[in-house]
């Protein structure tokens, strides 16, 4: 079943700063994502894999085609729909993991990994101790869940993220090199989880550059520098 | 998808025109019900006057402005009573000045301050109102023991607090900020967006912040919009407005943050 459908997408960025250079990155790309399915994007560096997937979650913007999303039974289509219907989707239907965690000020990560939650109206304390179990799972140690994530390592952030990101069981996934800075055992923790995801449903699009990932997780290959050319 | 409710605020062809000088020209949107949108831009770029023609300080040109009152729906706030804008302004608008003694009344206590506008809603009964009073105070981090201190002698970013408690007491559901957070010390500045973040999200405010700080809209807003010369020429998704910037005025503006 098709949770995601690109259709006829076409992206280029024009450089006012630099004479107005145009970059035209995807070209009329069309890809179907269906539930619990891994979709790993490939191709070279610059071939447009991060365009492509912050396309699809609206972050970007896109010239012409569609990316509809199938939110609550309904199709939407998030590069037309109103800005808080996308904010919608994305809390309930579409979720993105970036590689690197923006930090906030002052927030804990405990707050960080639970806000998605609160978001969708479930309790503090329910959500605190979801966030718990979440960053125990991804063996963040417990004297770091009370502190603002702006002083950890490289390694732990990112699983602060990943939390983050998976705590709300998102239907769609959109993961950016989720596994890029973390040591074998935390990657595996990342595979199970990303696994134990696909095993409920939850359709998985997302740029590894570990071959192991993908072979442990990809379901089927996406050729962004192939898309670009048919 | 349906529309369940109408948005709390629309905006059709507003303009603000100084003798021959266009402030800001045509400006139409509709804002909803907790949404949060940031207008930022450079100096002259008409932001403050779109914001004040917007809360009341200013009349536009011409254009419209339609409030979802609580109890009468959709109203022309150019055509409602004085008495009953004063009353929308007291109790479901606040106000946040760029320097808090625009907002506050510096003759009276911090505790006066917040009690203030509690007593313009009707609040008669002093215990109620001294002690909503230093539950504010303690949500916006100030010690409650200052109840009864004026704010002159408060630092800046105490004062800028304090507005805020003044002006969220009364359970707005709107609030105009004018750069919230100018003027005050870096650290100072992330405690009031975090404390701003925070209390944006628990009462589910709408609000419209100008600012010209893009990392403050990042952290604060859901929609960007960005304005020069009278004009709004980019706006959407924050992130989107700033990852992906189409104007060029846009573009110039995110690539001159510097990297720390």
């Amino acid at each position: 079943m098709a949770v995601m459908r690109v259709r006829n997408l076409s992206k280029s960025f024009t450089l006012h700063e630099q004479g107005g250079v145009v970059l035209s990155v995807l070209n009329n790309v069309s890809l179907d994502i269906m539930a619990g399915e891994c979709v790993v994007l490939r191709g070279a560096s610059g071939c447009g894999k991060s365009t492509l997937l912050r396309s699809m979650y609206a972050n970007y913007k896109p010239q012409s085609g569609s990316i509809e999303v199938c939110h609550q039974g309904l199709w939407v289509d998030i590069l037309s729909a109103a800005p808080r219907i996308v904010l919608e989707v994305r809390r309930r239907t579409l979720g993105y993991v970036s590689q690197f965690l923006r930090v906030i000020p002052r927030v804990s990560s405990l707050d960080v990994v639970a806000e998605p939650l609160r978001n969708i109206g479930i309790d503090a304390p329910s959500a605190r101790a979801r966030a718990a179990a979440m960053l125990q799972r991804l063996n963040v140690p417990e004297r770091l869940w009370s502190l603002a994530p702006a002083t950890f390592s490289g390694g732990e952030q990112q699983r602060v993220n990943i939390a983050r990101g998976f705590i709300s069981q998102s239907p769609i996934l959109l993961l950016d090199e989720p596994t890029a800075s973390l040591d074998t055992e935390n990657r595996a923790a990342v595979i199970a989880l990303i696994g134990e995801a696909m095993a409920r449903g939850t359709a998985i699009v997302g740029i590894f550059h570990d071959e192991d990932v993908r072979r442990c997780l990809g379901t089927r290959q996406f050729d962004v520098a192939q898309a670009r050319l048919t | 998808m349906i529309e369940l409710e109408p948005p709390l605020l629309t905006i059709q062809s507003l303009s603000k025109l100084y003798g021959r000088n266009v402030a800001c020209s045509n400006v139409s949107f509709d804002l909803w019900a907790g949404e949060v949108i940031c207008i930022v831009g450079e100096s002259g770029s008409g932001k403050t006057t779109l914001l004040n023609c917007m809360n009341g300080t200013l009349t536009p040109s011409s254009g419209r402005m339609l409030y979802r009152t609580r109890h009468t729906g959709m109203v022309d706030v150019a055509t409602m009573g004085d008495a009953h804008k004063r009353l929308l302004m007291r109790t479901d608008w606040g106000i946040v000045h760029q320097n808090p003694r625009d907002g506050l009344r510096m003759g009276v206590s911090a505790g006066a301050n917040v009690g203030e506008r509690l007593m313009a809603v009707g609040a008669r009964h002093y215990g109620d109102i001294r002690s909503q009073a230093m539950d504010w105070l303690n949500r916006v981090e100030i010690e409650v023991d200052r109840i009864d201190d004026l704010p002159g002698v408060f630092s800046g970013g105490m004062q800028q607090r304090l507005q805020i408690a003044r002006n969220l007491v009364t359970k707005p559901r709107l609030v105009f900020m004018d750069e919230p957070t100018g003027g005050l010390d870096v650290s100072v500045q992330a405690r009031l967006l975090d404390l701003l973040r925070a209390l944006v999200q628990e009462l589910q405010l709408a609000a419209i912040i100008v600012t010209h700080d893009l990392a403050v809209a990042r952290v604060l807003a859901d929609r960007l919009f960005v304005m020069k010369g009278g004009d709004i020429v980019d706006n959407g998704l924050t992130y989107q407005v700033l990852d992906d910037p189409q104007h060029p005025y846009t573009q110039l503006l995110v690539s001159s943050i510097l990297q720390v």
